[in-house]
């Protein structure tokens, strides 16, 4: 789609908001980069909704700064923002037709008339759904909801577009599909996109960043890869991904697991209340020969096998640790030699693998 | 398996004919179910009106005839009561809107608690029997009554007002007993409005008077419609608070029915006023849906 806006950055500074003794954003700063894929992920009541409709105008925050490009907008109104929004329940007008639908933000603007036919057309052509403009609302699946529900937040094209939980009422295979789907639709749009999900697997697969909020806080804003490899507390590693953790004691930048060494090359974050070992069971290497030197040795014995179709979950018990998981491929690779139940294994977690994480952020 | 069933080569399903037979006895059940209902609204219902309207067609001789319908068209009098009642029953339905749309609007936006507070205000009378409440408005409305003797101790009115004993009285009676009747279909219809949608439209651009005006008010139309019909219908054929409020000088046509029977004894020309009252209902019914065109809004 070709734009006559640029998109802007959003810099939230000091943002706080209270219910009663509830702090759903505690001094919640953030720059948002133009033309961005940001992702706002948390556990419900983590206060990411309330920080996403902030950003909207429909909360009021108790202080803090909210600046779209170089303009001030805590107190504008929300219809004075301009930004796209999608609701979770997608919000659609059940007494219009999908092309009134999506020509309101259009026709609230004062554009004319053909005007607004030619860009409900273009835009419904880009979310796959041309020539159904005299459709009702009710006629349509969710994924098609969902898409005329895109199509009315970005017909106008605006700078910025807010999406709360889009995705979270379709089934599991649409909205993978529709992840992929509307990542590549903000690479043709020219918007800053703010994203709510609960969703870690959409989060990692959809956006440029993302910022985990607990407790009306940003614990971590990184890429991705980096809040999946590297988190800075424990409660990003476990939010994130498939882990399992163990405590661990820290003295002088080192940790230690049962007594030996754990070998990492990754740093271990400031934080208070202890720090634990996150492991991932896909990161672990299951040995057929003795653990290498420089890897971490987390050997034990073979206590269940699972088979989960494209992958097989491996139970170990480990002599002073407890329970392990170890997940290996369903491919031949991954089958060959693999010990059967009560027998040794031998597992290494090599050094940049090895995430120590404390139990809280500083 | 020895339950086979049908001709030999004929595809059937296995145990086709017992399930079939238990559908049938399903059936047979919810007819002989909803039997009682059906029989008591045909004995209670349908039939007095029948007979009822029947006898619009003798006239006072006991011979068939039009001559009933053919007096109400031609007698002043009873187009003037025609014309009183609509009048009165649409200015009680206009007023009904005019108080009950912005009381059932306050209604959604308030907390669950305070709404619950305020409708029990709007219950409690309704509950109340109407010959009550309209001797109740009697005491309030008559020339020494609380609101006229209040307000010349204020010195805002130097003689009292007449409220009572005419249109005045009439239609504050009746608004007050219909407005319930207008605030509960249109607040369950509010209720239902997803805030989404409002707030959506703000989202898109909309200033708040712009959205409530775009998306409210169209979605809050089939209760509005709902409580118009009630309001209207109800109005056009009430009898007790015109008669009791209006002090003999409003007549409505329940009245004219009732003084016909009881005054004329004529039983003809009562149900002839009867029957046409019907059918205006009917006919308010249908051209108030074609106005509002709300199977059209919310074609599913």
């Amino acid at each position: 789609m070709s734009s006559t806006a640029q998109s802007l950055p959003i810099e939230i500074s000091s943002l706080c908001k209270a219910y009663g003794p509830i702090k759903a954003l505690d001094d919640v700063s953030l720059n948002i980069a133009a033309g961005e894929f940001l992702t706002l992920l948390g556990p419900s009541g983590s206060g990411k909704t309330t920080l996403l409709m902030a950003l909207a105008g429909f909360v009021r925050p108790d202080g803090g700064s909210i600046r779209f490009g170089d303009q001030e907008m805590i107190a504008t109104p929300p219809h004075k923002r301009g930004l796209g929004m999608v609701f979770q329940s997608y919000a659609l007008f059940p007494f219009m037709t999908v092309a009134e639908n999506v020509a309101y933000p259009l026709k609230i603007r004062g554009v004319s008339k053909s005007d607004q036919k030619t860009r409900v057309e273009r835009v419904l052509d880009t979310v796959e759904l041309g020539g159904y403009g005299d459709r009702r609302i009710t006629q349509l699946s969710g994924g098609q909801r969902q898409r005329v529900a895109l199509a009315r937040a970005m017909v106008f094209e605006p700078q910025i577009i807010l999406m709360d939980e889009p995705l979270s009422a379709l089934d599991k295979k649409l909205r993978e599909h529709m992840q992929i789907e509307l990542k590549a639709l903000h690479q043709k749009l020219d918007a800053t996109v703010v994203y709510v999900t609960h969703d870690q697997r959409e989060a990692l697969t959809m956006s440029d960043r993302i910022a985990v909020v607990n407790h009306g806080r940003i614990e971590q804003i990184d890429t991705p890869e980096r809040l999946y490899r590297q988190p800075h507390s424990f409660f990003v590693a476990d939010f994130i991904g498939e882990s399992i953790s163990l405590p661990v004691t820290v003295a002088n930048d080192t940790a230690q697991l049962g007594g030996r060494v754990l070998k990492s090359d990754l740093a271990i974050a400031p934080g208070s209340g202890g720090h634990r070992l996150v492991i991932r069971p896909e990161l672990l290497e299951v040995m057929s020969g003795p653990v290498p030197e420089e890897a971490n040795d987390l050997s034990g014995r073979v206590n269940d096998i699972i088979y989960q179709g494209d992958s097989v979950l491996v139970i170990v018990e480990h002599n002073s640790v407890g329970m392990i998981n170890v997940r290996v491929p369903a491919n031949r690779a991954g089958q060959t030699g693999l010990p059967s139940k009560g027998e040794k294994i031998g597992l290494a977690l090599h050094p940049e693998d090895t995430i120590i994480v404390p139990e809280h952020v500083s | 398996m020895n339950i086979s069933e049908g001709n030999a080569g004929a595809k059937t399903f296995h145990n086709a004919s017992t399930l079939k037979a238990e559908d049938r006895r399903e059936r047979l059940t919810f007819l002989g179910l909803s039997m009682p209902a059906v029989l008591a609204i045909l004995i209670v219902v349908f039939l007095p009106i029948f007979w009822l309207s029947s006898l619009s067609f003798y006239n006072a001789a006991g011979e068939l005839s039009t001559e009933n319908y053919a007096r109400i068209f031609e007698s002043a009098l009873y187009r003037r009561t025609f014309v009183v009642t609509f009048q009165i029953s649409i200015a009680v339905t206009v007023i009904c809107i005019l108080l009950g749309y912005p009381l059932c609007y306050l209604l959604t936006k308030v907390k669950d608690r305070t709404a619950a507070i305020l409708m029990i205000f709007v219950l409690v009378p309704f509950w109340t029997s109407v010959l009550v409440r309209t001797y109740a408005w009697l005491v309030l409305l008559q020339r020494n009554g609380i609101i006229n003797s209040s307000l010349m101790s204020l010195g805002i009115i130097e003689e009292p007002l007449q409220l009572a004993h005419n249109l005045t009285g009439s239609i504050i009676g009746m608004v007050h007993i219909m407005l319930p009747f207008l605030i509960l279909p249109l607040y369950a219809t509010m209720r239902n409005i997803d805030t989404d949608l409002v707030r959506a439209a703000v989202g898109l651009g909309s200033s708040p008077r712009g959205a409530f005006w775009r998306v409210f008010f169209p979605m809050s139309l089939p209760g509005l419609f709902a409580g118009i019909v009630l309001v209207f219908i109800l109005s056009l054929g009430f009898f007790v608070t015109p008669a009791l409020l209006g002090g003999g000088r409003v007549q409505m046509l329940a009245q004219r029915i009732e003084s016909t029977i009881t005054i004329y004894s004529n039983w003809g020309a009562a149900s002839a006023l009867g029957v046409v009252l019907l059918l205006l209902a009917l006919v308010m019914i249908w051209l108030m849906n074609r106005v509002f065109g709300l199977d059209k809004l919310f074609m599913r």
